[in-house]
């Protein structure tokens, strides 16, 4: 949620006309505007760090740098965090007194249970799927004939929007009863092999696996590249010399491919692991969270935003967060080593 | 997200139109048959709150384009005489921005509030500032059977504007003479009437329905049981329910669950045009009912907004394609009707708001309304309107349910409970039901999730 003292701030630096900016040439105005303060800042932080030089000069050269960003931060981030990280604390309708409410309601209340298991579900099952097809695509295709374009079309999805993506899919799984024209083309291959239509998006737990498809089919693209390039980077001395010790098949891959692109490995699994925990336009676009179908991040924003519960979204928040924290710090970890 | 980009093509095709000097507002206009400065009204009572000229009102509503057009025209008469600017923004969002603007420092001068619900949660804040005497002196008189739902905790704030009803049953009258099928005029005979068609024909359904409409999925469901609960409990029994006096899972409100069932949950009753009994919950609500255009289905419960629903070229009249009749009563003697509408709620106190308040609950103003009407969906809460002006044949038909003096008005239940059931588990709770399951389960977990506080 946006907080409260700092979201009447805009109103109290820009004039009114501005803010809003209804007419087209408002929102040039405003795009000159917010320029024009950019290049104040930037130019007002170089012309102090000029002023100082030597030894110290250069400490505080880096401190300036580096303070519009810590103050951005500070202010879109860390504010934010620490205000959601209080409200979850404070009740259901986060202005009452402190208590563990919010996170009891969470975990045992069986909407939010079957929130919680979806979400897990996805988180499981999304990160490996794809990586997986990612990097059986990517081996497969390596260095055979048409591969630029092979590449190109498990990559196209990755350029369409989410939303976009789930309409289209919401199309492939439409559903007519099976006496009708079809205009789904799962029901409609369904029809044509002589099968009963049925409703792809509301029978518990085939609909989340549905919608998991999705997110498969945009992040596969982004696994196969990452992967592609890591295998490609083996150096070929590795490689003959494996082949000079009679090492092929699936001994190649398991002795040779797979540790020489663990580092790529855990990047794409850990980036597509976060990607999936804050999944939300996909459930939404398509289902909207019913038939059990709902996750966190799409939870998060019913309790706040239609059930007038800021609390219990807040507490879901922050679940989030403490969630992905591990990822994180693996991710951060394995950098490390890397440098 | 896709509604950013959706306003942003809305704002660039505006500025377009304004360019190429097509005004948008053109057809409503010729269709009104009214001139560019609108209808002279008496100044009196907006001069009582001092001279407002070159001042400004913003108005913030859920009501877009193109409905938002007729609104603004509406306005013409106020702004004539007291020289105020109506500035009017409409958000699809509404509902989610609005807490957010408050809570911001930043709130509308006005708002159109959809549900007396989200007027609770408004007044909570501490931002909402009730209206002068004059707005409540306006609404004793022209709409009484509102005013409660614009009253919080015994004080008035907010002045109905607006208002739909909700008790139809679109139909073809083509269908039903061909059939042979008479209106019913008890709730007896529409059953026996199904029955009727059910059996009369085997390709076709007597029903179709549709509660899909995205993250609201579920609400045409909930209107089904609040029509039936005031058939079958009363409308004392329905305001207990509203108000918690009685729990949710209350035999009264099992009884009127189980009524719909019979409908709703009958494969041989449900769902014309669309399948078994499940597609009701997949089917949008904008769908739901066209099956009655092409034969599949004889009949589809909906409120009097769906007429827009209805494709170009749809004749919608008493001898058109398709028509309404009233959902019966169990008896031709009662006559409860289901409604729904928005209310004003002002959050700043300048003189100039509380006259707009003012004219916004005046005679004046619900006549100006259906002047500039346009398309359909005038109909305000103003019972001493003018229904002649109103020239929509639906419009007309609401107008007479909403002025009957025979008629007991209740408000849409699900709009007054707290958001977390009435937006939130009812709507929910229906669904699950929709796609089976039983009634003593659904109606448990809605009143389980009944807020404490």
């Amino acid at each position: 949620m946006a907080p409260v003292t700092l979201a009447a701030l805009p109103a109290t630096i820009l004039p009114e006309p501005l803010l809003r900016a209804e007419s087209v040439g408002g929102k040039f105005a405003l795009m000159i505007f917010a320029v024009v303060v950019f290049a104040v800042v930037f130019g007002l932080v170089l012309l102090l760090a000029t002023l100082f030089t030597g030894r110290r000069g250069e400490q505080v050269q880096g401190a300036l740098f580096a303070l519009p960003v810590v103050g951005l931060l500070g202010v879109g981030l860390v504010y934010p965090a620490l205000r959601t990280i209080n409200q979850s604390f404070k009740g259901r309708t986060a202005d009452g007194p402190y208590s563990l409410e919010n996170y009891a309601t969470m975990f045992t209340s069986p909407d939010l249970l079957v929130v919680l298991r979806n979400t897990a579900i996805w988180v499981v099952l999304v990160p490996f799927l794809a990586t997986g097809i990612g990097l059986l695509y990517a081996i497969l295709i390596d260095r055979a004939r048409g591969e630029a374009f092979a590449k190109a079309l498990i990559f196209l999805p990755m350029s369409i929007s989410m939303v976009g993506a789930s309409i289209i899919w919401k199309f492939v799984y439409e559903y007519k009863q099976t006496s009708r024209p079809q205009t789904g083309l799962l029901n409609g291959i369904l029809k044509l092999l002589g099968f009963e239509t049925r409703q792809w998006l509301l029978d518990v737990p085939l609909n989340t696996l549905m919608l998991i498809v999705v997110m498969v089919w945009i992040q596969a693209g982004f696994a196969m590249t990452v992967l592609s390039a890591a295998i490609k980077a083996i150096p070929d001395d590795i490689i003959e010399a494996a082949k000079l010790d009679g090492v092929k098949g699936m001994a190649m891959f398991r002795y040779i491919t797979l540790p020489s692109i663990r580092s790529a490995l855990v990047v794409v699994l850990t980036t597509i692991g976060i990607a999936t925990m804050k999944i939300f336009d996909i459930v939404r676009t398509m289902t909207a969270g019913q038939f059990d179908t709902s996750v966190v991040a799409n939870e998060f924003y019913n309790q706040i935003f239609r059930y007038n519960a800021p609390g219990i979204g807040a507490a879901l928040a922050v679940l989030l967060f403490v969630l992905v924290i591990p990822i994180v710090a693996y991710n951060v970890v394995q950098m490390r080593k890397e440098a | 997200m896709p509604l950013n980009s959706t306003r942003r093509a809305a704002a660039l095709s505006g500025a377009l139109a304004l360019a190429l000097g097509v005004s948008a507002c053109g057809s409503s206009d010729s269709d009104a048959g009214s001139d560019e400065t609108g209808t002279e009204i008496d100044c009196a009572p907006y001069e009582a709150f001092g001279d407002l000229d070159g001042t400004t009102v913003t108005v913030y509503t859920s009501i877009t384009a193109p409905e938002d057009e007729p609104h603004i025209a509406s306005y013409k008469p106020f702004e004539n005489c007291t020289g105020v600017t109506i500035k009017y923004e409409g958000s699809k969002e509404f509902e989610a921005q609005l807490p957010v603007r408050v809570q911001g420092g930043n709130a509308p001068d006005i708002a159109y509030l959809p549900q007396p619900g989200l007027l609770q949660t408004m007044v909570a804040t501490g931002k909402v500032v009730a209206p002068p005497q004059e707005v409540e002196d306006n609404v004793d008189a022209n709409m009484p059977d509102f005013k409660e739902y614009g009253t919080v905790d015994g004080t008035f704030y907010a002045a109905p504007l607006g208002a739909n009803v909700k008790s139809f049953v679109w139909y073809s009258p083509q269908m039903f003479a061909d059939g042979g099928y008479e209106i019913p005029t008890t709730w007896d005979e529409l059953m026996s009437l199904t029955q009727q068609i059910a059996s009369d024909n085997p390709d076709s359904k007597p029903w179709c329905a549709g509660i899909e409409s995205g993250d609201a999925t579920g609400w045409p469901a909930t209107d089904w049981i609040e029509d039936v609960m005031l058939r079958t409990a009363g409308a004392e029994t329905y305001d207990k329910w509203v108000n918690h006096e009685i729990p949710f899972n209350d035999a009264s409100v099992a009884e009127a669950l189980n009524e719909v069932g019979k409908i709703l949950k009958n494969p041989d009753y449900v769902n014309g045009g669309y399948g078994d009994v499940k597609t009701i919950a997949t089917t949008s609500f904008q769908d739901a009912g066209l099956p009655v255009l092409d034969g599949s289905c004889y009949m589809h419960r909906q409120a009097s907004f769906y007429a827009a629903n209805w494709p170009e070229g749809t004749n919608v009249a008493e001898d058109g394609d398709v028509w309404a009749f009233y959902l019966p009563a169990m008896t031709a003697e009662e006559h409860p009707v289901l409604g729904g509408g928005e209310f004003v709620a002002a959050f700043a106190d300048r003189p100039e708001v509380k006259a707009f308040q003012t004219y916004l609950s005046s005679v004046e103003w619900a006549d100006e309304r259906a002047r500039t009407c346009g398309s359909g969906g005038c109909v305000t809460a103003n019972k001493n309107a003018d229904a002649s002006l109103l020239e929509n044949p639906v419009d007309k038909l609401s107008a007479e349910q909403l002025t009957d003096p025979n008629a007991t008005f209740r408000f849409d239940a699900s709009d007054l409970m707290p958001g977390a059931v009435g937006a939130g588990t009812f709507w929910k709770g229906m669904t699950d039901w929709i796609i089976g399951q039983d009634d003593q389960t659904t109606l448990d977990y809605i009143e389980k999730s009944w807020p404490k506080s």
